[in-house]
C-alpha cells in the first residue's frame, strides 16, 4: 500500500516518515502532503509554550490523558531548540509523556528547530497537517517560549495555552510585551508554590489593563505533577474553542493563519532562492571587507545584489 | 600556626625559586602545561606552609575524636580496631546469597551487606512485567518475608551488622528483617546494621526510585522516628556519594552534593518534629574512592570537618555524636575497566589505601572482574584480601590520619571543603537539594564534568592504563559468574505457593490499614511491620503505597 | 539531501545508571545529530513505539542490569514485526564478550561494551544508518 492510503488508514509509521520526508524537504514528501491536503482541518491545535522548567510537557501528558478518557485521537509535537554550532539537538520531552509512548491513541513526535532557515514554523507546520491528516482530533504543539517561537506557534495554532510558574518575579514584566497578546488561556503551574496566586495575580491585572478584549484568556491555576486543576484548564481551552466558534473567529484565525502561512513561504522562497544566487562566499567576503573598510555600504550592496538576483530571474 | 615573619620570608623564597624555575621551563619543559588532580582542580608544583597558612590547628583540625574531627571521628582509630571489612554481595535465589554470606563470614568478613535485584530495590515482586529479565541479577529477589528467612537463615542477626543498599523501599525490607530476627527470638533492640535509605541521591544518580519527592522525605523520617525508638542501633540513613561520583562528578561535587542532601535530611526530620541529637547519631554516609590517592584522602577529611560545622552551626547540635561523620567506603566502580582486568587489582589497593588514610568506618572493595558481570568467588577473595592486606601489612593502620600536616593534604583539603560549601551555598539558594534535584541543577553540574571527563579520556589528555594506552590484544575473559536464568521462573513459583498458603484475609485487612495510614499522617513502620509478617509481598506494599503516593517523574536536564 | 541523523537514546529494563546513556546523547548531540532521549525504565513495547512515531534511523540502548539477553532481542523482534527492521539497533553497557554473537544473530547490530570511545559508536551510526 502507498505511503498516501497509509496515512489516510491512520498508520503510523507511514505518518512519521512522511514527517521525516517534509521536515528534510523531500521534493517527493511535499508531493504527497500537496495530495493529502484535502483531508486536512479537522483536528483542533493547542499550543503550549512558556519559559523552560515550567513543566509544559508534565502539563501536555495529563492534558492527553484527559482527553484520551474521552476517546479522542491526540499528537503531541514537541519542539526543543537545534545546536547553532552542530546542528544536532537532545529532545527529551518523552521523558515526561512515557507512558502516552504505548497508547494506540497517542502519536508523539520530537523534533528539533533546525535553525532559523526552515525552522520552526515550517517543518512544525507541516506535521501538523500530517497528523491532522493522519486523523488526530487534538495536536499539542509544545515549544520552550523564547523569542521568535511562541509568536510563530500562534500562527499554526487555534488556542494558544501560555505556562508561566511562580517565582519568575521580574521576568513576568520583561516579556509581557510579547507574551500577553500571545496567550489565549493562562495556567500557573507548581501552583503549590509560595507564590503561585501572586503570580496569577500579576497576569490577571496586566490582562485587565487592555479592558476592549473580547476574550478575556483565564489564568488557571495547576499542579500538572499532581495532575490537579487540569480539568479546568482543558475546559478553559474548550471555552476558547467554543467562543472562536461561536464568534466566527475560527474561521477568521484560520484564515489569518493560512495568509501568514503564505506570507512565511514565500519569504522563505524567495531567501533561499537569492541566497543561492548569491551564495558566492568569495564574493560576499570580498564585499564585507570592503564595508568593514568603508568603501562601499551595505546598502548600496544588498541593491545590487538584489538587482543582480531579479536579473536572473527575468533571465530565466 | 606559622610565624607572619617567617610566611613572607617564605613567600619571597617561593616567588624567587619559581621565577628561576620558570627561566628553565622554557628550555625544558614538564610533561604537560597544566597538572590536575584526578578530579581536574588544578594543582600547584609543591606546597609549602604558604599555601596553609591560614590554617588554625585547634579549630580546622583539632585532635583525633575531637572537633571539628578532621583527623577522625575516634581517638585510637584503627589501633582500636580495623574498619569493617564489608563486601556487598548477593544474587539469584535467597538460597544461593545465604551461601555467600557464610563463605563471607567464614573468610573474616565483619559484616554483610545485601544487594538486591532491580525489582526488589523499585517494589515489584518477581511476576511483575516489568521484572521480566530482570530477577536475582545484580542481588538478590526478595518478594516476601518467606524469602528473608532463607536470607539469613543460620546468620545469628544479633551477632552480625547487615548493611542492605535499599533505599525506596527501605521501610519494607527494614520490617521483614525485623520480623526474621524476631523469629529468631532476637529483639529490635539489639539489631545492628544499616539501611541505605537515601532517595535523594536516587533522583540524583542512581535512578531506583519509586515515589516523588515529598512523601519519599515523609517515609525516611517516619523511619528515623521509628528506629529512634525500637531499633536505638540501626543506621538508618546512609547518606551516599558513591553513587554522585560514579555517574561522573568530581571529588568536591561528590562532598557538596552529598551533605547538600544529609542537610536536607536533617530539616525534614526536624521539621517533623524530631530532636537533632535524637536520630543525627544514627546518620551515617557513604563514599566513593577514586584513583587520585591524596585528593580522596583531602576529600574525606573535607567531608568531616564540612559536617561537624553544619550540624553544631546549622543545626545547634550539642552531642559530639551527632557531629561525627561516619562513613562507609566503596572503591569506584567506574575506575574498573574491562580491559586487563588484572589491572583493576591494582586500582583497588591504590583506592583502598586512600579509605584507609582517610579514616573510614568501612569499606567495600570491588573485585577485579566487575566492568565485566557480578565477582566470582575468586575474585572477591582477593578483593577482600586487599584489605586484609592494606590491614595488617602496610603499616599506615598503626598511626591515626598519618597523612596530617602534609602541607599539600591540608591544603586540599581547604580546597575541597570551600568548593563543597560553595555547592551547599548554591543550593541553598535555589531553595534546598529537593528543590535543586527537581529543577535538574545537580544533575547537570554531574553531567558536565562527566562529559568534560570523558571527552579529556577521549582526547587522551587523560591516561587509563589498558583502556586509551598500553592496550593488548585480548581473548574475552572465561569463567564470569552467570545468574541462573531459571531464577525468575523459581521467584513466581513461590509467589504463586505463597499466595495460596497464606492467610489472605490478614495479607487484605493490614494492606487496608497501611492504606488509610498512608493517606493521614501516623508513622507507617508499624503498619508496614504487620503487613510483612502477615506474608504480604513487597510488590503488593509497594503497590499500597503507590496508590496513595503516586510515582516520581524523572528530571532529564542534558 | 543534508538531513540530521535520529537517534532513539533508551534505557531498557530497571537498571539506573544513565552515565552512559547520557554521555553518548551529548554525544551524538555534538556530531550533529538528533538525539530523542526517552529517559530511565522503558519496556521494549515503548522503545518500538518510541521509534515508529519518531520515524528514527537508529535505535541505541544501554543496559548494565544484565537482562540484555531478554530485553534486547525482544525489541530487534518486535520492530522486524512492525516492519521496522531498517532502523539501525545498536547496544551498550556490561555485557559480556560471550553474549555477543547470539544478541548479533537476533538482529541487533553491534554491541558497545564499557571504555569504547563515542567517536566508535558515532562512526559506526554515521556509515550503518540506511540512507
Amino acid at each position: 500500500m502507498d505511503i498516501e492510503k497509509r496515512i489516510l488508514n491512520h498508520d503510523k509509521r507511514a505518518a512519521a516518515r512522511l514527517i521525516s520526508m517534509v521536515e528534510n524537504k523531500d521534493p517527493e514528501g511535499l508531493r504527497i502532503l500537496q495530495n493529502l491536503y484535502s483531508h486536512s482541518g479537522n483536528a483542533y491545535v493547542i499550543g503550549i509554550t512558556g519559559p523552560p522548567g515550567a513543566g509544559k510537557s508534565t502539563l501536555t501528558d495529563k492534558l492527553t490523558k484527559l482527553l484520551r478518557k474521552q476517546d479522542k485521537q491526540v499528537a503531541v509535537i514537541a519542539v526543543d531548540p537545534t545546536s547553532p554550532f552542530t546542528g544536532g539537538a537532545i529532545l527529551g520531552d518523552r521523558v515526561r509523556m512515557n507512558d502516552l509512548s504505548v497508547d494506540p491513541g497517542v502519536f508523539i513526535r520530537s523534533m528539533g528547530a533546525r535553525g532559523h532557515l526552515g525552522g520552526i514554523s515550517e517543518g512544525t507546520a507541516a506535521a501538523v497537517k500530517i497528523l491532522d491528516i493522519y486523523g488526530a482530533d487534538f495536536i499539542f504543539v509544545e515549544t520552550v517560549g523564547v523569542g521568535q517561537s511562541e509568536i510563530d506557534i500562534v500562527k499554526n495554532c487555534d488556542t494558544t495555552l501560555m505556562v508561566m510558574v511562580p517565582g519568575l518575579g521580574d521576568d513576568i514584566q520583561a516579556i509581557k510585551a510579547g507574551v500577553m497578546e500571545i496567550g489565549d488561556v493562562f495556567a500557573v503551574n507548581k501552583a503549590d508554590r509560595d507564590g503561585a496566586k501572586r503570580t496569577a495575580r500579576e497576569i490577571d491585572m496586566m490582562l485587565d489593563f487592555n479592558k476592549e478584549l473580547e476574550w478575556r484568556p483565564p489564568v488557571d491555576l495547576v499542579v500538572a505533577y499532581e495532575n490537579k486543576g487540569v480539568d479546568v484548564l482543558l475546559n478553559s481551552i474548550m471555552d476558547h474553542r467554543e467562543y472562536l466558534l461561536e464568534s466566527g473567529k475560527f474561521h477568521e484565525k484560520r484564515v489569518a493563519n493560512a495568509k501568514s502561512e503564505i506570507v512565511e513561504m514565500i519569504k522563505e522562497r524567495i531567501e533561499r532562492s537569492m541566497l543561492d544566487n548569491s551564495r558566492n562566499e568569495e564574493k560576499l567576503d570580498a564585499l564585507s571587507k570592503q564595508i568593514v573598510e568603508r568603501t562601499v555600504d551595505p546598502f548600496s550592496v544588498v541593491e545590487q545584489l538584489f538587482e543582480a538576483y531579479i536579473a536572473s530571474v527575468e533571465a530565466k | 600556626m606559622f610565624d607572619k615573619n617567617q610566611i613572607s620570608i617564605l613567600k619571597d623564597a617561593v616567588d624567587k625559586e619559581n621565577a628561576k624555575t620558570q627561566e628553565k621551563l622554557q628550555k625544558r619543559p614538564e610533561r604537560k602545561k597544566e597538572f590536575t588532580t584526578g578530579s581536574g582542580a588544578p594543582v600547584n608544583r609543591y606546597y609549602t606552609p604558604a599555601d596553609v597558612s591560614e590554617l588554625d590547628y585547634m579549630n580546622d583540625l583539632g585532635l583525633p575524636g575531637q572537633f571539628p574531627f578532621t583527623r577522625g571521628v575516634q581517638p585510637t582509630m584503627y589501633r582500636g580496631q580495623f574498619w569493617t571489612m564489608r563486601m556487598y554481595a548477593g544474587f539469584a535465589t535467597a538460597e544461593e546469597s545465604n551461601k555467600r554470606y557464610k563463605f563471607l563470614v567464614e573468610q573474616g568478613s565483619g559484616g554483610l551487606s545485601v544487594a538486591f535485584d532491580l525489582p526488589t530495590q523499585i517494589g515489584y515482586d518477581s511476576d511483575h512485567a516489568l521484572s521480566e529479565g530482570e530477577v536475582g541479577k545484580v542481588g538478590v529477589a526478595i518478594d516476601s518475608l518467606a524469602d528473608m528467612e532463607i536470607l539469613f537463615d543460620g546468620i545469628p542477626l544479633d551477632k552480625v551488622s547487615t548493611s542492605m543498599t535499599i533505599n525506596a523501599p527501605a521501610s519494607v525490607l527494614l520490617a521483614m528483617y525485623i520480623a526474621v530476627a524476631e523469629k529468631q527470638g532476637v529483639s529490635s533492640e539489639k539489631l545492628r546494621g544499616t539501611i541505605q535509605n537515601d532517595i535523594l541521591k536516587e533522583y540524583i544518580a542512581r535512578g531506583t526510585y519509586i515515589f516523588p519527592t515529598e512523601p519519599s522525605m515523609r517515609l525516611i523520617t517516619d523511619i528515623f522516628a521509628f528506629c529512634s525508638k525500637d531499633v536505638p542501633l540501626w543506621n538508618t540513613i546512609s547518606i551516599s556519594g558513591y553513587h554522585i561520583r560514579e555517574a561522573g562528578s568530581t571529588a568536591a561535587q561528590e562532598v557538596g552534593f552529598t551533605l547538600a542532601d544529609g542537610i536536607a535530611y536533617v530539616e525534614a526530620a526536624v521539621k517533623a518534629g524530631l530532636n537533632v541529637d535524637d536520630f543525627a547519631p544514627r546518620l551515617s554516609f557513604f563514599f566513593n574512592a577514586h584513583n587520585d590517592l591524596l585528593e580522596e584522602v583531602a576529600k574525606y577529611r573535607a567531608a568531616r570537618r564540612l559536617w561537624a560545622r553544619i550540624m553544631k552551626e546549622r543545626f545547634g547540635a550539642t552531642s559530639a555524636k551527632s557531629m561525627q561523620l561516619k562513613f562507609h567506603t566503596q572503591t569506584g566502580g567506574s575506575t574498573l575497566t574491562a580491559q586487563q582486568p588484572e589491572n583493576n587489582i591494582v586500582r583497588v589497593a591504590i583506592q583502598t589505601l586512600a579509605a584507609v588514610l582517610g579514616g573510614t568506618q568501612s569499606l567495600h572493595t570491588n573485585s577485579k572482574d566487575e566492568a565485566l558481570a557480578l565477582p566470582t568467588e575468586d575474585s572477591v577473595r582477593v578483593a577482600l584480601r586487599t584489605q586484609q592486606i592494606v590491614a595488617h601489612e602496610s603499616g599506615v593502620t598503626e598511626v591515626v590520619d598519618p597523612l596530617a600536616g602534609s602541607y599539600y593534604i591540608e591544603a586540599k583539603t581547604k580546597e575541597i571543603e570551600d568548593a563543597a560549601m560553595a555547592y551547599i551555598k548554591k543550593i541553598d539558594d535555589i531553595g534546598g537539594a529537593t528543590k535543586a534535584i527537581d529543577m535538574g541543577y545537580i544533575q547537570s553540574e554531574i553531567m558536565d564534568a562527566s562529559y568534560d571527563y570523558q571527552k579529556k579520556v577521549e582526547a587522551g589528555e587523560i591516561i587509563v592504563v589498558g583502556m586509551n594506552k598500553y592496550q593488548i590484544e585480548e581473548e574475552a575473559p572465561k569463567g564470569l559468574l552467570r545468574v541462573d536464568p531459571s531464577v525468575g521462573e523459581m521467584q513466581k513459583q513461590k509467589l504463586v505457593e505463597l499466595r495460596a498458603k497464606r492467610d489472605n484475609t490478614k495479607v487484605n485487612e493490614t494492606l487496608m490499614a497501611l492504606k488509610t495510614a498512608c493517606e493521614g499522617t501516623d508513622n507507617v513502620m508499624p503498619y508496614i511491620l504487620e503487613a510483612v509478617k502477615a506474608y504480604a509481598t513487597l510488590g503488593e506494599v509497594c503497590g499500597v503505597m503507590r496508590e496513595v503516593f503516586g510515582e516520581y517523574q524523572q528530571s532529564v536536564n542534558l | 539531501m543534508e538531513r540530521p541523523i535520529r537517534v532513539l537514546v533508551a534505557k531498557p529494563g530497571l537498571d539506573g545508571h544513565d552515565r552512559g546513556a547520557k554521555v553518548i546523547a551529548r554525544a551524538l548531540r555534538d556530531a550533529g545529530m538528533e538525539v530523542i532521549y526517552t529517559g530511565l525504565r522503558q519496556t521494549p513495547e515503548q522503545i518500538v513505539s518510541a521509534a515508529i512515531q519518531e520515524d528514527v534511523d537508529c535505535v541505541a540502548m544501554s543496559i548494565l542490569s544484565g537482562a540484555h539477553n531478554t530485553l534486547l532481542p525482544k525489541v530487534a523482534a518486535m520492530l522486524k514485526a512492525e516492519g521496522a527492521e531498517d532502523i539501525l539497533v545498536i547496544g551498550g553497557g556490561v555485557i559480556p564478550q560471550e553474549d555477543i554473537p547470539s544478541l548479533k544473530e537476533q538482529g541487533i547490530k553491534e554491541i558497545f561494551t564499557p571504555g569504547t570511545p563515542t567517536q566508535v559508536t558515532i562512526d559506526y551510526i554515521k556509515s550503518n544508518v540506511a540512507n
